[in-house]
């Protein structure tokens, strides 16, 4: 039973209660519409939202446990030799699932209890969708006739229907803040996890980064260490380098749009400029991969210069390239806020163009400059497709823009692509890395914000 | 230091030749020489703006002019032309016409065997493999077709225009050079000489190369297409518009006519602002969290990519429809209400309906920023190997900017100008989509 057929059906069922609820008012106000306390429509809706919403209710909640509970009850039939392993475990549901889809002939000769256990699931699978269907139209029904039989010529449905409307919009502003607690918990929820195995101390302030752990234990291979300061200085390395490329050409360019620029100039090189802000990550990664890094190369062989293919410089050119506009329109915004009496001031005494901007204008705006490059920073430090093209996957601890550096996001993207096995401290370390990466952002954020904020008000 | 602040500390100092007391001759060099610099100063700083946003404009032109030159290529095709005799004995031994018969024919084979007659002095094991790379894998599959389609073949002999391997399109491309050392590139001194005979002959040809933009993902790069990437990219982002249009629109509207000024919409707000800033790859870590460990639904699945980015393109539109709905002027609203409507009513027939441009608008562009997304959908498993085009929205999947990463992350030469050309595509789409926002912007602009 598909979710698109299930919407569907849900979506007839709204129709039809309409209809019924509509009828009923029309039905109860014998032809004169002014008998009713609201209009046959809001009658209807009403009986539509008491029969859709539950409905979808239920389909939501059902889909959500699902997954959970069927896996739960296959695994709490299975034998202990295999539920005791975790990787033997996930394994064995996977094929268990392909043998529920009857997609598993390769599996043919694996053990009976993973057949049956394939069978049961294939099983269970269509009695959960079946049931789903019963609930959710018996959900959709008591709705209907509890809303149905609600309806009389004095039920106020207009406001009926828009408290329910009001309340469904708080709920969807609300989702805002289930996001934010989505992303903290469950980041929280795996680093606390990782920390009963790796140490916090050793994992802020450790040196070495190497999460390559044994996954047998008869294997040969490094303990592992997580210590993430490499991967910060790589991250700080290549952001600063982008902030030398973006803050200067960003900050010139929205002096010269705002300042000098005639309109006609202005019209054509704005948008411009913003088509840079509007090309997807992945495309500025292949060009720093493909374009520019060897670039560098060449040049720096030329000059005698040994510089690595993975080179941070090239990653940190090319994310300065793709910034430029964040710094150029947010700090176009702070300094067109400058009000114009300063201007005219500084005129007035004689001072040129660009001494009004050097002394007056860059000066008031200067808080505002340093929220919009703040945040500038924080976007460059949360970008990842360029630096996983781009940049190197060894933790170097390096201030030499001519190496290969690696990334907090880089080194989240390759521990979570690939075979993830949530028991063990290397898929692990990624969730801790996303959980600093996301309280960095957050805290430069918030800072930012709160210097614009303040120096708005300054002027308001 | 200025020069016009040093101007009037000089002429602050008492004892200096510029004394306040006596009058400053404004005709002197000395001054003129003063403003003179003054007036290379200011066109100076004027000429760095310029520059900046020059200096801006190039690196898009070059990223623009890199990419293009490098993909252009892919549109077209090196195709072999080659005489193919369609065996009965081979394809269809009894005369059955029946498709099944057919499709289990070896027309590997057939390409193989027509090879060797075309180069009779070729032997050895491991030179007529060598041989048989010159045709593409995948071409014994467009023979199947087009006999199954046309069975009339069978027993006659046609031109055929073949697919080439990859290597031999690069040879052809000139991205290989034939005069160069043999070991330094990936054919054979042998292939090279076969592909220039078949050159001589007039046995090769460019053509327009439709099955990239019909064909799904391939190891070999003359087989790969962008369809099935393009397809899942379409269900994702149906996904993600089904989900943030109507929520993000819904938060905007209680934000900016319902809510009061309490500590829950403070908290909403503050949380809007600062998803707005999150990282793209802790949407993934949060996707892979809550929509695979916790509810299980499944990898890969634009159903979860799209239920990703819509959370992540929530607070753009958020952002996007508040300021458009307190662009709406109050008159309007004290209108509606004036004349007895309810304030829901207020919002639905009046507010939202002049809101929709500017709504769209931010729809549309958080959209286009959806669909070149690619970390956060690296997370939650769209980064598998697919061949089939997905049929739904639980069908396993990737998208296009994922696709382009793939291929970006292959070693064969050949991928780089599907990349290029895939990247291409991409940015066609985002500019169709951004254009048509512009459009929606100009067309319904209002001043009030």
């Amino acid at each position: 039973m598909s979710l698109t057929f299930l919407l569907l059906a849900i979506a007839l069922l709204c129709a039809l209660s309409f209809f019924f609820g509509r009828q009923r008012a029309v039905g109860l106000s014998g032809g004169r519409y002014s008998n009713l306390h609201s209009l046959p429509v809001h009658y209807g809706v009403y009986t539509a939202l008491w029969c859709g919403l539950p409905a979808l209710f239920i389909v939501m909640v059902w889909y959500g446990f699902q997954g959970t509970i069927i896996q739960a009850l296959i695994v709490a039939d299975l034998p202990d030799s295999l539920t005791s392993d975790p990787g033997q475990l996930s394994l064995a549901l996977n094929s268990i699932g392909l043998l529920s889809e009857g997609r598993g002939a390769h599996l043919a000769g694996a053990a009976p209890e993973l057949i049956d256990a394939g069978r049961r699931l294939a099983n269970l699978k269509s009695i959960a969708s079946g049931a789903l269907v019963v609930v959710m139209v018996c959900g959709a029904l008591l709705g209907l006739i509890f809303s149905y039989r609600k309806i009389t010529k004095d039920m106020r449905a207009r406001n009926n229907v828009e408290r329910i409307a009001r309340g469904l919009m708080m709920i969807c502003s609300a989702i805002a803040i289930l996001s934010t607690v989505g992303i903290v918990f469950s980041l929280m929820f795996e680093s606390l996890q990782f920390f009963t195995k790796i140490s916090p101390l050793d994992f802020l302030f450790g040196l070495e980064w190497s999460p390559q752990t044994a996954i047998r234990a008869d294997q040969v291979a490094s303990e592992g260490a997580f210590g993430m300061i490499p991967l910060f200085v790589g991250t700080l390395l290549i952001t600063f380098i982008a902030m030398c490329v973006a803050v200067p050409v960003g900050l010139f360019s929205a002096i010269y749009m705002g300042e000098y620029a005639s309109p006609k100039f202005r019209a054509v090189a704005k948008p411009a400029l913003e088509i840079l802000a509007g090309v997807p990550t992945v495309v500025y990664g292949f060009f720093a991969a493909l374009t520019v890094a060897p670039f560098i190369r060449n040049q720096g062989s030329l000059l005698g210069l040994d510089v690595s293919s993975e080179s941070a410089l090239a990653a940190g050119l090319v994310m300065g390239l793709m910034i430029i506009p964040f710094v150029s329109s947010l700090s176009d915004d702070v300094m067109s806020q400058v009000p114009q009496s300063l201007r005219d001031g500084s005129y007035g005494l004689g001072a040129t163009k660009s001494e009004t901007i050097r002394n007056v204008i860059f000066p008031a705006a200067l808080p505002g400059i340093v929220g919009a490059v703040l945040l500038a920073v924080s976007r460059a430090v949360g970008e990842t497709m360029i630096v996983v093209m781009a940049a190197g996957l060894a933790a170097n601890m390096t201030a030499n823009p001519l190496q290969a550096v690696t990334t907090v996001t880089v080194q989240i993207v390759t521990l979570l692509v690939g075979d993830q096995e949530f028991d063990s401290a290397k898929t692990l370390s990624a969730f801790a890395l996303g959980l600093v990466l996301f309280l960095v952002t957050l805290g430069l954020n918030v800072f930012a914000l709160k210097i614009v904020k303040k120096y708005r008000e300054k002027y308001d | 230091m200025t020069d016009m602040a040093s101007l009037m500390e000089d002429r602050a100092k008492p004892g200096t030749p510029k004394d306040p007391r006596k009058p400053v001759n404004w005709d002197s060099p000395d001054i003129a020489r003063r403003i003179k610099k003054r007036y290379g100063a200011d066109r100076r700083f004027k000429m760095y703006g310029l520059v900046a946003i020059l200096m801006a404009l190039a690196a898009l032109l070059t990223l623009g002019t890199s990419i293009v030159s490098k993909g252009y290529t892919a549109f077209f095709h090196t195709y072999v032309e080659l005489e193919i005799f369609f065996d009965p004995a081979e394809i269809d031994p009894d005369r059955t016409n029946d498709p099944a018969v057919i499709g289990r024919a070896n027309f590997d084979g057939l390409i193989k065997q027509n090879l060797r007659n075309h180069f009779p002095d070729v032997t050895g094991r491991s030179e007529l493999r060598q041989l048989y790379d010159v045709i593409s894998g995948g071409a014994s599959y467009d023979l199947r077709t087009r006999v199954m389609e046309n069975p009339s073949l069978i027993g006659e002999t046609r031109k055929v225009w073949l697919i080439s391997g990859d290597d031999f399109d690069m040879l052809n491309k000139g991205f290989i050079d034939a005069g160069g050392e043999e070991a330094s590139r990936r054919l054979s001194d042998a292939q090279v000489g076969w592909f220039q005979r078949l050159v001589a002959d007039g046995a090769v040809e460019k053509q327009f190369h439709k099955r990239f933009f019909t064909g799904g993902d391939s190891r070999e790069p003359e087989l790969a297409g962008i369809w099935g990437a393009a397809v899942g990219s379409f269900y994702t982002l149906i996904i993600t518009l089904l989900l943030s249009f109507p929520i993000g629109v819904a938060a905007a509207v209680y934000l900016e006519e319902f809510a009061p000024r309490n500590r829950f919409t403070y908290l909403v707000e503050v949380n809007i602002n600062n998803l707005a800033a999150v990282p793209s790859i802790v949407f993934g870590l949060l996707g892979l969290e809550v929509y695979l460990n916790l509810m299980h639904l499944p990898r890969s699945a634009p159903l979860v990519g799209g239920l990703t980015l819509a959370l992540m393109t929530l607070p753009t539109i958020i952002i996007a429809s508040r300021a458009a709905i307190k662009a709406v002027p109050p008159s309007i609203r004290q209108a509606a209400l004036g004349l007895g409507a309810s304030k829901v009513q207020t919002v639905t027939h009046h507010v939202l309906p002049l809101a929709m441009p500017g709504i769209l608008t931010g729809t549309i562009i958080g959209m286009a920023q959806a669909l070149g997304e690619t970390a956060p959908l690296l997370m939650i498993g769209m980064v598998a190997f697919i061949v089939d085009v997905p049929g739904g929205v639980t069908d396993p999947a990737t998208v296009l900017p994922v696709q382009i990463y793939l291929w970006a992350d292959s070693p064969e030469r050949a991928f780089v100008e599907k990349t290029s050309a895939a990247i291409m595509v991409l940015l066609g789409f985002l500019i169709l989509m951004n254009g048509f926002a512009v459009y929606l912007r100009k067309k319904f602009e209002r001043k009030w």
